[in-house]
C-alpha cells in the first residue's frame, strides 16, 4: 500500500526494495521467464486483432453498461439470484455484511477477488464479527501476514519459502518444511476444514454476463469451485467492468486473458455459474446466491474520453510483468492496492489523488505496458495525464514549471543552452565529458558521466555546411531535437553525410525547438501543447516528401502526440496528421526508403551489439531496420540479451529516480559488456548519453555510437 | 475443417502439455478397469504421501483422520455402469459411492466423472454439473478420472458456445472447463500440482 506522503518518502521506500535481493532474483527470473512463456502461449495467434478485437467490445459494453446492468440483473433475478447495486466500497461491504447477517453466517471462505481488495471488504467483515479465510494459497500467505498483494495474480510473489515454511509453522503450531510441494499440501488440508465449517463463500467474477445472468471464474487451483459449491450462501462482488453483452465476449476474452498473465493457454479452471445451483446443505435444497455490482468511480470513468478505455483492463497483471519499474520495486511500492501500470491509474480513480499523486511519477514512459496490454490501453499516456491532473489540481513543482516556461520561449532556451557551454567551461574535460557534476546534482546521479554542451550546435554548423544536392531523389526536412543539436550534433553530421550521398535534399527548418516530451512527462500539458503549435508552424509538411529525425523519442512524440495534442485546433490538427504521416526515423528512412546496399560500405568485420530505444521498438514499431543496417555498414551484428528493454533514462526519470535509474542501466550494460562487443550501437541520443555515461563511469572499452555515425564512418 | 482424428491429436497433446494422463479405451468396461487398477495402486491417502507426515493443526489432522477406507465416487453414473462398478469395488475392497459427498470432504481417492465434450486447442474437458455431487466428485477427489468420448471433441470454445448457451438458459447451472490437475505457482513461482482439487487428471478417450 501507498502510505508516503511526499516524493521523498516515496523514494526513501523505494530505496529499502531495492535492497531486497530475495525480491530482486525472483522479479527478474519472472520477468524473463514471462516473455518467452508469453510468446509460447500466443504462437501462431493474431494477438494483435485479438486485442482489437477485446478492446472493441468491451469499449462497446462501456457504453452500454447502464442497459447491460439491467439485462444481467433481470436475468440473474428470474434465476433466482439476488442482485445489489453498491456505489462505492463502503456501501458493498456494508451490503455483504447485512447479506452475511441475514442469514446468520458466522465464518466465510473467500476465493481470490481484486474487487474484494479494493474495497477492503475483509476489515469491515471481521470487524462485524466474522470469521474470514482467504483460499487462493497467495491470499491466504498474504492474509496471515496483514499485508495486501503485491501481484494481481501471484498476490504473493514477494515471499520466499523460509518465509512461508516460518509462517506456516506458526499456523499449525508445529515446524513445518520448506519444500514447497509439502507447503502447498499443509494449505489444502488446512484450507479443506475451512471450506467445511464455512457457511458463506465470497468470490469475484472475471466476467458478468448479461444474456445469461451468470457469471464466470478463472482460477488455477479450484478454490472458487469450492467456495462457490460448499457454503450454503454465496456473494459474488464485481466491478460494474465485468459486464459482458454476450457469452461469446467471455469466451473471446479467456484466449487472452490467461496467456498474457502467466503464459497458459488456458487456467485449471474456468466456471461458469447461472442461478441459484443445488446446495445440499441449505434447507431447500437451493444455494442462497447474491450478485453485489461495485461502482467506485467506475461509471464516471466509462463516461471520460479518455479514460474510458480503462474499462478494457481484464486483470491479467500484464503490465506489471512486463514494467522495468515493478521488475525493480515489486508490487508493493508500484501500486497502493492494484499494481502495475493499471495499478498507477486505478488508484488514482478508486483511491484518490494522495494515494496516486507519487506513484504517477514513477513511470518511465518506455511502453512496454501499452505493447502488452489485453485491452489495448494507452496506458503510459493515462498515467502521464493523471500526473498533469495532479499538478493542475494541486499546483505545479517549481522544476516542471520552469522548465515549462523556457520551452515555450524558443530563443530563451537555446541562449540558455548557448550560456550553458561557457558556463561549464571549468569543469568540461576534453573526452566531451562534465569532470564533477555541478552542484543541482546530488550523489546519486554520479552513476553516469554527463555530456558538455557541444562547441558549435548543428544548426550553426548547418548554416554554413548545408550540403548542395543536385537531382534529388527525396525532399526531406531534419528534426534534430535539442540532444543533437546542442550536445551530440555529429549524429546529425553523419546522417547529413549519408543522405547527400544517397541523393536526398535536406531542410533544416531553423523555427524548430524541442519537441516537447519532457515537459509532457513533467505533466506541464499547456508547456507541451505551446511547444508542439511551435513546431507544427515551424515545419511545412507538404513541402518534404519525409521529416526524419534520428531521435527515436522525438519521432514517437511527434508522431502520435502532436495530432493529439492540438486536438482542439481544428487547422492545427490538420497540419499536425500531415507532419505526422511523414514523420520517420533514421533507421527507416536508410534501410526501408533509401534502400542503402552492403557494397557502398567498408567491411570491418567489428563486433556491434544494439541497444533498442523503447521510443523505437515499441513506440514505433521498428525491429528489423536498424539490425539489417549494423550488417549493411559492415559489421557483425551480435544480440544482445534483453535488447529490447529500457536503459533507465526515460528523460526527466533518471533525473527524478536516479536510484532506479542506475539500477536499469546496469542491467543494461552488464548484458551489453557480456555480449563481447567493442560498439554499442543504438537510435536515440537520449539512449546513448545513460548508456555512454554509464560506460564511462565503469570504465569500460565499449564505444557508443548512434547508427548514423557508423554509417557514415564506413561508407566508402 | 480439421478432421475427428486431427482433433483428436491436438486434444491430446495439449492435455499432456498441462500433466493431464491421457489414455485411450475401447468400451466403458475399460475404463471400470482403469479405475479399480488406479485406485489399487495410488497411496492410501495421496495427502499421506505429500503431508501427512508433516504435523497440521488439531482441526486439520482430524478431518484426516476421518478417513478410512479408500473411496471412489462416481455420481451420475448411468445405474448398469454404476452396478457393475460398485461390484468391482467391493470386491477390491474400496468403497463406491454416487451420493453423501459431504461426509467425505477430508478426500475421495478417485472421482469417476464423463465429460460432455472436449475442447482440442486448450485440451480441455467440459462437464457440466448443476448436480451438487458431481461437482464435489471432481473437486475432492485425489485424482479425477474423467471419460471422454472422441466424437465429442470440438475444434475450439467457440465450438461448445450453442451447448453451452443452452444449458445455462435452462437455469441453474453449474457448468465448468477442466484444464489439466488444479494447480498453483504462488510460492517462488514453482509449479505445484494438486492445490484445492485433484492432484491427477486421467483422462480416457473413447472410441466410438
Amino acid at each position: 500500500m501507498q502510505k508516503a506522503h511526499n516524493l521523498k518518502e516515496y523514494r526513501e521506500e523505494l530505496r529499502e526494495t531495492l535492497d531486497n535481493d530475495f525480491l530482486r532474483t525472483t522479479l527478474d527470473n519472472f520477468a524473463i521467464a514471462y516473455r518467452a512463456g508469453r510468446a509460447n502461449a500466443f504462437k501462431d495467434m493474431d494477438v494483435r486483432g485479438l486485442i482489437k478485437e477485446i478492446a472493441d467490445s468491451k469499449d462497446a459494453a462501456a457504453q452500454d453498461a447502464e442497459a447491460l446492468y439491467q439485462e444481467f440483473k433481470k436475468n440473474a433475478e428470474a434465476a433466482g439470484i439476488h442482485v445489489h447495486f453498491a456505489k462505492d466500497g463502503d456501501e458493498a461491504n456494508r451490503i455483504i455484511t447485512k447479506i452475511a447477517k441475514d442469514a446468520d453466517c458466522k465464518k466465510i471462505v473467500k476465493s481470490k477477488s481484486m474487487t474484494a481488495e479494493e474495497t477492503l471488504l475483509n476489515h469491515d467483515l471481521e470487524d462485524a464479527g466474522l470469521e474470514v479465510t482467504e483460499t487462493d494459497l497467495g491470499e491466504w500467505i498474504i492474509q496471515m501476514r496483514h499485508e495486501g498483494p503485491s501481484h494481481m495474480v501471484m498476490p504473493a510473489i514477494h515471499l520466499s519459502r523460509y518465509q512461508v515454511g516460518d509462517l506456516f509453522s506458526e499456523v499449525t503450531g508445529t515446524k513445518q518444511d520448506t519444500d514447497i510441494d509439502k507447503l502447498v499440501k499443509v494449505a489444502r488440508r488446512e484450507l479443506r476444514q475451512k471450506y467445511v465449517e464455512a457457511d458463506m463463500g465470497i468470490t469475484g467474477a472475471n466476467f458478468a454476463v448479461a444474456e445469461t445472468g451468470g457469471i464466470g471464474l478463472v482460477t488455477n487451483e479450484g478454490n472458487a469451485r469450492l467456495v462457490s459449491t460448499l457454503p450454503r450462501v454465496h456473494v459474488a462482488l464485481m466491478g460494474i467492468d465485468k459486464l459482458l453483452p454476450t457469452l461469446h465476449d467471455a469466451l473471446r476474452i479467456i484466449k487472452v486473458l490467461p496467456r498474457n498473465a502467466t503464459g497458459q493457454q488456458i487456467t485449471s479452471y474456468v466456471t461458469w455459474i447461472t442461478g441459484a445451483n443445488e446446495c445440499l446443505a441449505a434447507e431447500d435444497g437451493k444455494k442462497e446466491i447474491h450478485y453485489v455490482v461495485l461502482d467506485n468511480g467506475r461509471s464516471e470513468l466509462i463516461k471520460d474520453p479518455l479514460f474510458s478505455q480503462v474499462n478494457r483492463c481484464v486483470r491479467c497483471g500484464a503490465c506489471a510483468n512486463v514494467c522495468p519499474v515493478y521488475r525493480l520495486v515489486g508490487g508493493h511500492k508500484m501500486g497502493h492496492i492494484y499494481i502495475g501500470a493499471i495499478g498507477l491509474i486505478l488508484t488514482y480513480f478508486f483511491h484518490g489523488k494522495d494515494k496516486a499523486k507519487n506513484l504517477v511519477q514513477n513511470c518511465i514512459n518506455c511502453e512496454a505496458c501499452k505493447d502488452v496490454c489485453a485491452g489495448g490501453i494507452d496506458l503510459p499516456r493515462l498515467i502521464k495525464e493523471i500526473h498533469a491532473r495532479i499538478q493542475d489540481e494541486d499546483g505545479h513543482p517549481l522544476p516542471s514549471m520552469l522548465l515549462g516556461k523556457v520551452l515555450k520561449n524558443r530563443k530563451l532556451f537555446h541562449t540558455l543552452l548557448r550560456t550553458a557551454k561557457w558556463g561549464q567551461k571549468p569543469v568540461a574535460e576534453k573526452d566531451g565529458f562534465i569532470r564533477h557534476l555541478p552542484m543541482i546534482f546530488s550523489k546519486e546521479h554520479s552513476f553516469r558521466a554527463l555530456p558538455t554542451i557541444a562547441e558549435t550546435p548543428f544548426r550553426d554548423w548547418w548554416q554554413k555546411n548545408r550540403p548542395v544536392v543536385e537531382n534529388p531523389k527525396y525532399r526531406v526536412a531534419l528534426f534534430s531535437g535539442c540532444v543533437q543539436d546542442f550536445v551530440y550534433p555529429e549524429q546529425m553530421k553523419a546522417a547529413v553525410d549519408v543522405f547527400a550521398a544517397n541523393d536526398v535534399a535536406m531542410e533544416f527548418p531553423e523555427q524548430q525547438s524541442c519537441c516537447g516530451l519532457p515537459v509532457q512527462m513533467m505533466g506541464e500539458t499547456k508547456a507541451s501543447r505551446d511547444v508542439a503549435a511551435q513546431n507544427l508552424r515551424a515545419f511545412e509538411p507538404e513541402a518534404y516528401d519525409y521529416i526524419i529525425t534520428l531521435c527515436a523519442s522525438c519521432a514517437a512524440h511527434l508522431k502520435h502526440n502532436y495530432p493529439k495534442l492540438v486536438m482542439d485546433k481544428p487547422s492545427l490538427k490538420l497540419r499536425a496528421d500531415a507532419f505526422a504521416a511523414k514523420v520517420i526515423d533514421y533507421s527507416s528512412f536508410v534501410n526501408d526508403v533509401l534502400k542503402v546496399k552492403a557494397e557502398g560500405f567498408t567491411k570491418s568485420g567489428e563486433k556491434a551489439t544494439y541497444h533498442a530505444p523503447c521510443h523505437l521498438c515499441r513506440g514505433l514499431d521498428v525491429h528489423e531496420a536498424p539490425r539489417e543496417l549494423i550488417e549493411k555498414s559492415g559489421m557483425e551484428y551480435v544480440e544482445c540479451a534483453e535488447e529490447e528493454v529500457c536503459c533507465g533514462f526515460g528523460g526527466t526519470f533518471s533525473m527524478k529516480f536516479p536510484e532506479l535509474s542506475a539500477e536499469l542501466l546496469k542491467k543494461k550494460l552488464d548484458n551489453v559488456e557480456s555480449t563481447g562487443a567493442g560498439v554499442l550501437l543504438t537510435d536515440c541520443p537520449g539512449c546513448i548519453m545513460q548508456l555512454r555515461g554509464g560506460l564511462k563511469n565503469r570504465g569500460s572499452k565499449v564505444k557508443v555510437k548512434h547508427i548514423a555515425e557508423a554509417m557514415a564512418s564506413n561508407r566508402k | 475443417m480439421a478432421s475427428k482424428e486431427d482433433l483428436y491429436q491436438q486434444f491430446v497433446e495439449k492435455a499432456q502439455l498441462v500433466s493431464a494422463k491421457v489414455s485411450s479405451i475401447a468400451n466403458e468396461d475399460d475404463a471400470l478397469e482403469y479405475v479399480i487398477n488406479l485406485c489399487g495402486e495410488k497411496e492410501a491417502c495421496q495427502l499421506l504421501a505429500s503431508g501427512c507426515e508433516a504435523d497440521l493443526s488439531d482441526k486439520a489432522e482430524a478431518l484426516c483422520d476421518a478417513k478410512q477406507k479408500k473411496v471412489i465416487a462416481a455420481p451420475g453414473l448411468k445405474a448398469d455402469l454404476y452396478k457393475k462398478l460398485s461390484a468391482q469395488a467391493k470386491k477390491a475392497g474400496f468403497d463406491c459411492i454416487e451420493s453423501g459427498m459431504r461426509d467425505h470432504l477430508a478426500g475421495i481417492d478417485i472421482g469417476f466423472t464423463f465429460a460432455e465434450y472436449g475442447i482440442a486447442d486448450t485440451g480441455t474437458l467440459m462437464l457440466d454439473c448443476p448436480g451438487e455431487e458431481l461437482r464435489l466428485a471432481t473437486m475432492v477427489s485425489e485424482f479425477h478420472v474423467c471419460v471422454l468420448p472422441k466424437s465429442k471433441i470440438k475444434a475450439n470454445s467457440y465450438a461448445v458456445e450453442k451447448m453451452m448457451l443452452t444449458r445455462m438458459k435452462k437455469t441453474p447451472d453449474y457448468l465448468a472447463f477442466i484444464t489439466g490437475a488444479s494447480r498453483t505457482a504462488d510460492i517462488e513461482r514453482v509449479l505445484a500440482l494438486g492445490v484445492h482439487g485433484p492432484l491427477e487428471l486421467h483422462i480416457l478417450i473413447l472410441e466410438d
